[in-house]
């Protein structure tokens, strides 16, 4: 079964068309990185397969289910979840409240109105855990205002972890990081355990083919090429492409 | 049946009047992208003013111009003193619209008192047409023609003229029409001018009809509040139409079901609501 | 500690005010705070916690002040008229909710202010329902258990039970994780919507929660002046609500509590020696938006650090900016 199936997928805003008949297919496991110059529609894609924008036309499934109708808010629940470019964190409250929420988006306590949520254990622990695992557990009870960028960024890769999806979209996770920062996270993306499937956009090329089996080349909002490292770079299109030609 | 007929005319003078007051709403709200609470009381206070005028003894259409020029500042004084304080703070500034509304009502008790004071219809215009064997009060047909007059103008001025085109761009996206280089700030006070001056205008030439009370501003600030959400923010023509609908709205309403009139010109607001958030005109939702 | 201290402190304070105040007009003012304040803690829930500024939440106040007394008035027993109420109260805040929750921001605003009007024009105009402008008299002051309500230190310290009630909801709530869940939606809507919140949903309820206290304060307004009147959903009175929550501090348990205080005392004042109170409203409205956004209390609070912590500045948060 596939991770993640897209069919013929369209998305115009207004007159301007952002993804044109786009086909991908990621399979269960896989490392799927895909590059492209800017307004090539990637996070568009992201924004799609997320439901946070719906597509004029095609169809997407997850793990074989299609979810091309379902509603933003039930796929994280489908094992869906995903980093942001654009960091949306919640600036008034500690790291460890943002991944607490982020937890609890998953838990049926969301709904609880009576019991303290400073009282949930268990649910306190895994936010925790999920801080340590990208280094922050000792900044847990810091307000997010107080961070740096470096570490809103790994906030954000722990909220998407504390999810334990089944696929994981990774918007651009080296953005904007110093060369330490970007080793941290190098390590945090290869510790991913391999039934996760993650499927990252990023410009950084030589951290993110390490990681990355496939490559899948986007340009106008259609795939160019798709294929190993090796066949993307050697692709003629590729070098047009990246290097104006 | 000249009964009816009456009532339309009726109406469509009650949408005239709510025309001159909620076009300014309307391109207030599009511009800077607020519903300014006050602008019920620049139609009450444009209204007392032109009282005074009148008590100086002007002459009925120039205590009109006056009250509206007095507005003008007062519109334009708010807007730079309070307002622009509060730049990109939509909901403070909604709140200040609100305190004030407060402020100015106030004031218009103590200073003109309690009792509502009729307003003379000015001379020339106090008899009645005959057509077509029925007759239609002038002044009521005056008022039609003020509002076409007007409406008119402003279409002129949206369409025609380099303002008007700076204030379009402006309602349609408010940081692109900066980064053209067009003085964003400065349209929200010729437009906050424009907008008091016009509502004050017809606070006065209203007074005739609906003569001037406290409490005049509470009762015609929701009334622009349904015809900018019936027709769309922004956008003149749908203020017209929506100042229409609510004209016949209010005066059939009245003699159909005298209890519920008022509800009944908030139905329309709510279907709209549900089925077309933006308003017939508009192309945004609030 | 020292903030269990303060609890008792004040629950003591509270507790005794018939005590050291002695007159009857003073009391009634201290009930009148109770009642707005529970008014306020209600609205709050909205302005402070879901980041949705209502300025129909008169009409929900008086939804509860007017069921009761056409219910009373009309011969129901108190308590069935009181439950009766409670719904009918839950059920407006459920049609206000759905008409507004359809946007949030600025045409929240516009799309409560317009119902919250509807519901002043129905109780105004609607003369064969409500009375019109001569408004509907109660009865009688209900008796719970046979305790008799009807003189001020009684009427006091039924209100104090209603208002602990609210408070205590609110404490419960704010702290639990539907609490947490509906800041989040105040601070990232479309974030909390990408991590799996049902973000309409849990305004809707919010909202629900909200009304109801409102409502609650209405139903006690109504028996505190056993008359209603259209004034009750006037547009000036879900301002003076909101300047409750705003002027206290909106998104905490203390300001609007603070902030109803604030306004009563001020308005009878104001109306025993000025007879501006609306002016006063309107202008402490006007600065309390441009100076001291925050609110009162944490502005007050952030004061105090300011000044013994020298220069260090702390962040502001919460508020209408």
């Amino acid at each position: 079964m596939s991770a993640l199936v897209l069919k013929q997928l369209e998305k115009s805003f207004g007159g301007l068309r952002v993804t044109a008949a786009l086909d991908l297919t990621v399979e269960e496991g896989e490392r799927r990185l895909i590059i492209g110059p800017n307004g090539a529609g990637k996070t568009t894609l992201f924004n799609l397969i997320t439901g946070e924008l719906r597509p004029d036309a095609g169809a997407i499934a997850l793990f074989g289910r299609d979810i091309t109708r379902l509603p933003c808010r039930l796929r994280p629940h489908l094992g869906l979840a995903r980093t942001y470019q654009i960091i949306t964190l919640f600036p008034g409250e500690t790291l460890l409240h943002n991944v607490t929420l982020s937890l609890l988006g998953l838990s049926a306590l969301r709904w609880n109105p009576f019991r303290r949520l400073a009282r949930q254990q268990t649910l306190i622990e895994r936010a925790r855990a999920a801080l340590g695992r990208v280094g922050l557990d000792e900044l847990a009870e810091r307000p997010l205002a107080q961070t740096s960028y470096g570490e809103r960024r790994r906030v954000e890769i722990a909220m998407a972890l504390a999810q334990e999806p089944r696929l994981l979209l990774l918007d651009e996770p080296f953005a904007g990081l110093s060369i330490d920062e970007r080793k941290e996270v190098h390590r945090l993306l290869l510790s991913i355990p391999r039934d996760v499937t993650v499927v990252m956009i990023e410009h950084d090329m030589d951290v993110a083919l390490e990681l990355a089996e496939r490559i899948t080349l986007m340009h106008f909002g259609e795939v160019i090429v798709e294929g190993t490292r090796a066949e993307v770079v050697a692709h003629p299109r590729t070098r047009e492409i990246y290097l104006g030609g | 049946m000249s009964q009816w007929l009456l009532l339309g005319v009726n109406s469509i003078t009650l949408g005239g009047l709510l025309f001159l007051l909620s076009a300014g709403f309307s391109l207030i709200f599009g511009l800077m992208r607020i519903p300014n609470l006050t602008h019920g009381s620049f139609f009450m206070l444009g209204a007392y003013l032109g009282v005074t005028f009148l008590g100086l003894g002007f002459d009925f259409w120039l205590a009109a111009l006056l009250a509206a020029a007095a507005m003008a500042v007062v519109g334009g004084g708010i807007e730079r003193l309070l307002l622009r304080r509060l730049q990109g703070q939509e909901l403070a500034q909604v709140l200040v619209t609100l305190g004030l509304s407060f402020m100015i009502a106030d004031l218009c008790l103590m200073l003109w008192g309690g009792d509502p004071i009729p307003l003379d219809t000015p001379p020339g215009l106090g008899g009645a047409v005959p057509i077509a064997s029925i007759v239609f009060p002038t002044y009521r047909l005056a008022i039609v023609a003020i509002a076409v007059v007007i409406a008119v103008l402003l279409w002129l001025m949206l369409e025609r003229t380099r303002l008007g085109a700076m204030i379009r761009a402006g309602v349609d996206d408010p940081a692109m029409a900066r980064v053209t280089g067009i003085r964003v700030s400065r349209l929200f006070t010729i437009v906050f001018c424009l907008g008091a001056a016009i509502a004050g205008f017809a606070g006065v030439i209203g007074g005739p009809i609906l003569s001037v009370y406290p409490g005049l501003d509470s009762d015609m600030l929701p009334l622009a509040l349904i015809v900018v959400i019936l027709g769309g923010t922004g956008s003149l023509l749908g203020a017209l139409v929506g100042s229409l609908i609510i004209g016949f709205l209010y005066n059939y309403g009245q003699v159909l079901f005298p209890e519920l009139a008022y509800i009944i010109l908030f139905l329309p607001m709510l279907l709209i609501l549900l089925f077309r958030p933006q308003g017939l005109f508009g192309s945004r939702v609030p | 500690m020292t903030r269990r201290l303060l609890i008792a402190a004040a629950c003591l304070a509270l507790i005794t005010v018939p005590l050291w105040i002695g007159n009857n007009y003073y009391v009634n003012i201290a009930s009148q705070i109770l009642i707005y304040a529970v008014f306020a803690l209600g609205l709050n829930v909205l302005v402070g916690y879901a980041g949705l500024v209502s300025l129909g939440h008169a009409g929900l106040f008086g939804v509860g002040c007017y069921a009761a007394a056409w219910l009373l008035a009309g011969g129901f027993g108190h308590l069935t008229a009181a439950l009766i109420a409670l719904l009918i109260i839950l059920a407006t805040s459920a049609a206000f909710a759905v008409l507004s929750l359809r946007t949030s921001g600025i045409g929240f605003v516009m799309i409560t202010l317009a119902l919250g009007q509807i519901l002043w024009g129905l109780a105004y105009r609607w003369i064969g329902l409500t009375g019109g402008d001569n408004g509907i008299n109660v009865p009688s002051r209900p008796a719970p258990f046979g305790l008799s309500l009807a003189s001020a230190a009684p009427f006091y310290y039924f209100t104090l039970i209603v208002f602990a009630l609210a408070v205590a909801s609110m404490a419960v709530f704010v702290a639990s994780p539907f609490g947490a869940s509906l800041r989040g939606t105040r601070d990232q809507p479309r974030r909390m919507t990408a991590l799996g919140y049902n973000v309409w949903l849990i305004r809707f309820l919010a909202f629900l929660f909200s009304g109801f206290w409102s409502g609650v304060a209405g139903l006690l307004f109504c028996y505190f002046n056993e008359f209603v009147s259209p004034n009750v959903l006037a547009l000036s009175s879900s301002a003076e609500v909101l300047l409750m929550v705003i002027s206290g501090g909106s998104g905490t348990l203390l300001g609007p509590i603070a902030g109803a205080a604030l306004v009563v005392i001020m308005k009878n004042v104001a109306s025993a020696y000025i007879e501006r109170w609306n002016f006063v409203l309107g202008a402490i409205f006007v600065a309390i938006v441009i100076f001291m956004p925050e609110g009162l209390v944490p502005g007050s609070v952030r004061l105090w650090r300011w000044l013994w912590a020298g220069a260090r500045r702390f962040p502001v948060r919460g508020g209408v900016r």
